[in-house]
């Protein structure tokens, strides 16, 4: 199957305008500036069914249609701050076919009446932001950027900008702050982004894989994309495939395509062991097991396994693997990422990583368990952003789905020993 | 109506306007829900996640907007959202709040367990302990016991000096960031902030000095654990064991309401002593702020040792201990001995009480006028009796559509809470119109800006004057725009002061500034609520000494003498040259502030004071007085608020008040039977000075219910010092408020040219001085001696950076270092030194090399 939005991958050079536009790149462009009102740019793009690919899957053309009408300044942010474990799709994209992402952005700019659009890059992504701003230098030479885009009345800019590496950056206000130059940390909505976002403008952020849809939408038409994957989950999707597999890495699939699919196509498990989990969406969402494994990749197909999709970096895990070990480098990831911004997830994460290191360590109790049990339900529903809600998935299922190898390790810890210096403390 | 909102908060409808914080519309209804980084004074930030509580909103129609009704046709709510923050979420028609649901309590325990894992909990040595919101609130809400196991808790320093003035304690900081946001958003000044993240956040102060601001003070009152605490407080006392007693500032004439928290203590060997100072809150006044000036400044009244304990008489040349009844009637004797050739000069730090007492003795019991203030400076009190600021008003009320003007003062030195309340009003879209010779802060916020050159401040408020009397004839010029905007502002304030101007020249300025708010526009600014003038006088009392009539021309209340008797120059003329034989200095020291050079030809010199000050070290009688901490009395602020403050100490040695003195002195020279109250002389103040007609100590000591309301359990702040039950004071009707003013007829002045390089002295805050060169904790922010001029005019004189040099004003030679900025071209600012008044000629010396 030829890819939609890995074309890289079947046409060679694609990075270069001049291959891009001989393979119709600039062609939904072209449509929407001349033939389209900003409307029914808007219109087709809900249409289409197009839902955020950065993870929470919020309906893209819905997202453009909250922007005011009347507004004067309205930004575009495109969100390559990818810091999600597992996740490494928007930087395929960036660097080798950055145009699809820049086009779907322009797309966008017009549609919500931008004249501005800023990519924001997480700070390691050097090669992808250099392949990105090589691609905006050509569209500036040939009339893609800058005034008059096409001979038409629009114009529009396009900044590429470094974060620090944070991944507290990619959550949609921390990112806005830290592009103002601020501390990057998040603010408790409302208001929303597209009423107060970039220097207190209306301001749609979209992930970078949501914007390369967006080309072809125009295209095609909403019909053509629907027609692939499901109801609620439409058009392809980039899964990013890690772990214990054979061969890790992007792949390019349609919505509803089946988890062990998935694996499958990333060449089965690593030498032949047999599979024992996966996380569905990085260190966010909660893990999951075999029993799970044929249900589809789409917005909602995991909500029987008390799952979620997310950005779709599948991390799979096989027998071999210890599952507090792997809560504890998930809360580890969390504890060090966390913002402080606001208290559950500052101190739980804190917290949960101690713990989870005591029972690493052989030092943990079955009080231990039931404390971290609790202190991840303590801080569910009461954090400031999703960062803190996303930090006790791991610990959660980890503890729901594998309850024995918690225990051992408390059985194989001096437990008694160590509750002994407790109660002398 | 459609600006008020209709909710439900625990089955309480309540009604509210709209935009109004759901915290605060719970506060309404006395439903205190925790919080602990929402503070009604900044921008809700929602981070803590205490005061998360159940919402439930009426679902509407996606189709026709309308609410969707349930069987009893009441709208349908929808709790799905989860819990929210009830400080960020705005109250919408029809919504309902629940707070004490179990999901709410359990919320509550959550988040103050997640707070205490890590905290230190060493309540017992802790400086907030005991009015700690975080203790109160876990009280209320928390788990008796904590999981967290004792070695996984997170060690942090406890003794990190953000500057030598606060220290921070960094287990007990709860990451509220209210200190971040206070100096960030309301005092401007971003000198401390979040360094790290996640855990590891810590605060940090960015400036050199550290946590460089003259507002630092007000962090540790707002810090809702004991993680901020004042060098000068910290490990002093703990919060129960002190006693509030309501005071004033007296280092400006904004008149902050203040508390002192006191406590007898044995290592003071059983002598009550001041422990700290804390903000008082009016709302009117300085609402829940104050200065570090007036915070730190406060050691010289009741803890220095250099105070006066008894009488002192001169005997074979040296001053003696006497008791005071051979004190006083040595002093009476005296002063009768000389006829007229008497005088009184008198300080502008003293109360009403004093101020009056000592005219009546002059007036009455001496038969003569020759009184004035020691040291003047600032003249337009009769003005400001015309057109000053109206009662009923609050700078916290001027914004978009109002004009504020700032003419030769630098506020931010000189009254930093007006500089404050001027700067939130520009923020909140007043245009903010300032004159001065050169930039302030308060520039920043400015929209029309004038410096104009030295010595010619008075030309440019008459062009300005004169500007605005020309409707719409806006010439392009910078000041003519600003005229217009002033002339069709809704309200307008205007402040003036004597930064570069001399005493005569700020007279003329506030008649042309009255002739502004006076002009016909409309209905004329003067006389209206939020309109009128405002002195930036030199002490806390200086309104209060001209309502009393400490001046040769006026009596009590402004009534004009006909025959005046002599000013302070003319008085310090007669004392040199024979003419005056007997002076009594109260409460100042003109020999020490090079006002007079000796004693001169006098006969008799008595002083009343705290200090042996130089002149008194010439006296032939010294009194000793209390300072205004060991007793009652009461202060007119520059807005010409009445207000009263309380004995916090007990009196040092046999002190006894400036009032009660004078009238031991006056019943000693026929004036009767001395009252034994200081509100009993208020009482005659009342009856003498027509405009604080009505006033009395019970008045003054009124107050009403305050926003935001603190000094509760609500979380803002959990002790007594904050709360206001002592009096919120009584503002003094202007005469244009009933319609009795009139436009000056200004009399021409010459302008002023200058030759040469013209030299002003500027205010500095913490400019040295007999007062708070007393608070050990300010010694390092002294204000040093600094000449400022621009990089040409130095590079002409050969002067560089930092240069140390001689420079001659006023007769005196003061060394200074040279500092190089954007001062205009032709002019040397000169600071850290005594006032010096006008714009003189600069004259440099030497170099000075060490
Ligand atoms: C902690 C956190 C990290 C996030 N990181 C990313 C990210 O790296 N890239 C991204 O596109 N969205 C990220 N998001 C989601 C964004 O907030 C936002 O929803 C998204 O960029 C919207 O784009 P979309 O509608 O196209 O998905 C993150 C959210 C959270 C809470
Ligand atoms: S949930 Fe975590 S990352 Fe999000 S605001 Fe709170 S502390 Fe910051
Ligand atoms: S020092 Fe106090 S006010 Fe500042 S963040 Fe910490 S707890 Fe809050
Ligand atoms: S602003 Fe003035 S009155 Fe208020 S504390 Fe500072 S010096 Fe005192
Ligand atoms: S989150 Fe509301 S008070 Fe802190």
């Amino acid at each position: 199957m030829a890819h939609i939005l890995l074309r890289h991958r079947d046409v060679e050079n694609i990075h270069k305008l001049d291959v891009y536009r001989a393979n119709g790149g600039y062609e939904g462009l072209k449509k929407a500036l001349t033939e389209m009102t900003p409307a029914e740019v808007i219109d087709v793009v809900r249409a289409s069914g197009l839902r955020g690919r950065g993870g929470a899957g919020f309906p893209t053309g819905i997202k453009w249609g909250f922007i005011p009408k009347d507004a004067e300044e309205v930004y575009i942010l495109i969100n390559t701050d990818e810091s999600e474990t597992g996740t490494f799709k928007d930087r395929e994209l960036s660097e080798k076919n950055p145009h699809q992402v820049i086009e779907g952005a322009i797309i966008a700019a017009y549609a919500v009446g931008a004249k501005r659009i800023y990519n924001y890059f997480r700070g390691e992504f050097m090669d992808a932001g250099y392949a990105m701003e090589e691609a905006v230098q050509e569209c500036y030479a040939n009339g893609l950027l800058g005034e008059n885009i096409l001979g038409t009345d629009f114009s529009c800019d396009f900044v590429c900008h470094y974060g620090a590496g944070a991944y507290i950056c990619g959550e949609e206000t921390a990112l806005i702050k830290s592009l103002e130059g601020e501390r990057g940390q998040p603010w408790s909505k409302p208001p929303f982004p597209a009423i107060e976002g970039l220097y207190s403008k209306p301001t749609v952020v979209n992930n970078t894989e949501t914007m390369a849809n967006v080309p072809q939408i125009l295209v095609n038409g909403a019909e053509w994309y629907t027609s692939m994957g499901t109801e609620k989950s439409t058009g392809p999707k980039i899964v990013c495939m890690s772990g214990h597999v054979e061969n890790p890495g992007n792949y390019e699939v349609i919505m509803g395509t089946t988890y062990r699919e998935l694996i499958e196509m990333a060449g089965g498990m690593r030498d032949g062991k047999a599979f024992k989990a996966l996380l569905p969406s990085g260190g966010s969402g909660p893990v999951i097991t075999a029993d799970a494994l044929d249900a589809p990749l789409t917005y909602e197909g995991l909500d029987a396994h008390n799952s979620v999709m997310g950005s779709a970096s599948v991390i799979v895990m096989d027998e071999t693997t210890d599952m507090v070990w792997a809560a504890q480098k998930m809360i580890h990831f969390f504890h060090h990422e966390s913002c402080g911004k606001c208290t559950p997830c500052r101190e739980g994460t804190f917290w949960m990583e101690k713990v989870l290191h005591r029972l690493m360590n052989g030092q943990g109790t079955e009080k231990d368990i039931e404390t971290l049990n609790s202190v991840a339900a303590q801080m569910k529903g009461r954090t400031l952003c999703a960062l803190g809600e996303f930090a006790i998935n791991p610990v959660l299922s980890t503890i729901r789905l594998f309850p024995e190898e918690y225990k051992a390790k408390v059985k194989n810890s001096q437990s008694e020993d160590w509750e002994k210096a407790l109660a002398t403390q | 109506m459609s600006d008020l909102v209709k909710l439900i908060i625990d089955g309480v409808e309540v009604e509210v306007p709209k935009g109004t914080l759901i915290v605060d519309a719970a506060k309404q209804i006395g439903n205190d829900i925790p919080v602990f980084c929402y503070h009604p004074k900044l921008e809700p930030v929602g981070m803590c996640r205490m005061c998360l509580v159940e919402v439930g909103f009426p679902m509407r129609d996606r189709a026709t907007g309308e609410f969707v009704l349930d069987e009893n046709g009441k709208p349908k709510l929808n709790f799905g959202r989860g819990l929210q923050t009830a400080c960020t979420t705005p109250v919408g028609e029809g919504i309902e709040v629940r707070t004490t649901t179990e999901p709410v309590k359990d919320a509550q325990s959550s988040v103050l367990e997640f707070l205490l894992s890590s905290h230190p909990l060493d309540c017992p040595i802790c400086d907030k302990g005991g009015e700690c919101p975080l203790q109160n609130l876990t009280m209320q809400h928390g788990h008796g016991t904590t999981r967290m196991v004792y070695s996984d808790k997170l060690h942090l320093n406890k003794h990190v000096p953000l500057g030598e003035l606060i220290y921070l304690d960094q287990e007990r900081c709860i990451q509220c960031a209210r200190c971040i946001r206070f100096q960030e958003e309301v005092v401007d000044d971003p000198v401390i902030r979040f360094h790290n993240r996640g855990r590891r956040t810590e605060i940090v102060t960015m400036s050199d000095p550290g946590f460089n601001s003259y507002w630092s003070g007000n962090t540790t009152d707002i810090c809702p654990v004991g993680a901020l605490t004042t060098a000068d407080f910290r490990f002093g006392a703990r919060p129960w064991e002190m006693k509030p007693a309501a005071s004033l500032c007296t280092h400006c004439p904004v008149g902050c309401n203040t508390t002192f928290s006191t406590r007898r203590e044995a290592k003071s060997g059983g002598k009550h002593v001041i422990k700290r100072v804390m903000p008082r809150q009016n709302e009117w006044v300085n609402e829940l702020w104050m200065c570090d000036k007036g915070r730190f400044g406060h050691h010289y009244a009741a803890d220095s040792a250099a105070r006066l304990k008894r009488p002192l008489i001169r005997k074979n040349g040296e001053l003696v201990e006497v008791s005071w009844s051979e004190a006083l009637d040595f002093a009476a004797g005296k002063l009768q001995q000389y006829g007229t050739a008497v005088a009184g000069l008198s300080g502008d730090r003293l109360s009403n009480e004093d101020l009056f007492q000592f005219q009546k003795l002059f007036r009455k019991g001496l038969k003569s006028h020759n009184i004035d203030l020691a040291a003047r400076r600032l003249a337009g009190g009769d003005v400001v009796a015309k057109v000053g600021l109206s009662s009923g008003s609050n700078l916290k009320e001027l914004g978009k559509g109002d004009a504020i003007i700032v003419v030769a003062s630098d506020l931010h030195e000189e009254a930093p809470v007006w500089w404050l309340r001027v700067k939130q009003a520009a923020e909140r879209g007043a245009a903010l119109i300032v004159l001065n010779v050169r930039s302030t802060r308060l520039d920043k916020y400015a929209s029309h800006v004038r410096h104009y050159a030295p010595g010619q401040a008075v030309d440019a408020v008459r062009q300005l004057v004169n500007f605005a009397k020309v409707e719409g004839d806006s010439n392009g010029d910078a000041l003519s725009a600003a005229a217009e905007t002033a002339a069709n502002a809704n309200n307008l304030v205007i402040f003036y002061g004597s930064e570069g101007v001399d005493y005569e020249e700020t007279a003329v300025i506030a008649q042309h500034l009255a002739n502004l708010l006076l002009m016909k526009n409309g209905d004329g600014h003067a006389g209206r609520p939020n309109n009128g003038l405002i002195p930036v006088w030199p002490h806390n009392n200086t309104q209060g000494a001209w309502d009393m009539g400490v001046h040769p021309a006026f009596g009590p209340g402004y009534a004009a003498l006909e025959t005046p008797g002599l000013n302070a120059a003319a008085i310090y003329e007669g004392a040199a040259n024979g003419e005056i034989k007997a002076l009594f200095v109260m409460g100042a020291d003109p020999v020490g502030d090079g006002l007079m050079a000796d004693r001169g030809q006098l006969e008799f010199l008595a002083v009343q004071e705290l200090f042996l000050t130089e002149t008194a070290q010439l006296a032939d009688v010294v009194l000793p007085a209390q300072s205004w901490a060991e007793r009652e009395g009461t202060f007119t602020s520059g807005e010409r608020r009445v207000q009263r403050y309380y004995p916090a100490v007990l009196p040092i040695g046999d002190n006894k008040a400036d009032w009660q003195i004078l009238a031991e002195i006056g019943e000693r020279v026929g004036l009767g039977k001395p009252a034994f109250a200081a509100s009993l002389i208020f009482n005659e103040v009342a009856k003498a000075v027509t405009q604080y007609k009505g006033m009395d100590y019970r008045t003054l000591a009124q107050v009403v219910k305050q926003w935001p309301d603190v000094g509760g359990e609500d979380g803002y702040y959990a002790g007594n010092a904050q709360k206001n039950r002592a009096g919120l004071g009584q503002v003094w009707a202007s005469a244009a408020e009933s319609g009795d003013a009139v436009a000056y007829d200004v009399a021409e002045t010459a302008v002023h040219v200058n030759d040469g390089l013209a030299l002003i002295r500027t205010a500095a805050l913490y400019t040295p001085g007999t007062l708070i060169s007393q608070s050990d904790v300010l010694a390092d922010r002294l204000a040093q001696p600094t000449i400022s001029l621009n990089a040409q005019d130095a590079a002409q004189m050969e002067l560089a950076e930092g240069d140390l040099i001689d420079v001659n004003v006023a007769g005196d030679t003061i060394a200074a270092l040279v500092h190089i900025n954007n001062t205009p071209a032709g002019l040397m600012l000169l600071s850290g030194v005594p006032y010096v008044a006008g714009t003189a000629v600069a004259q440099i010396g030497q170099e000075i090399k060490d």
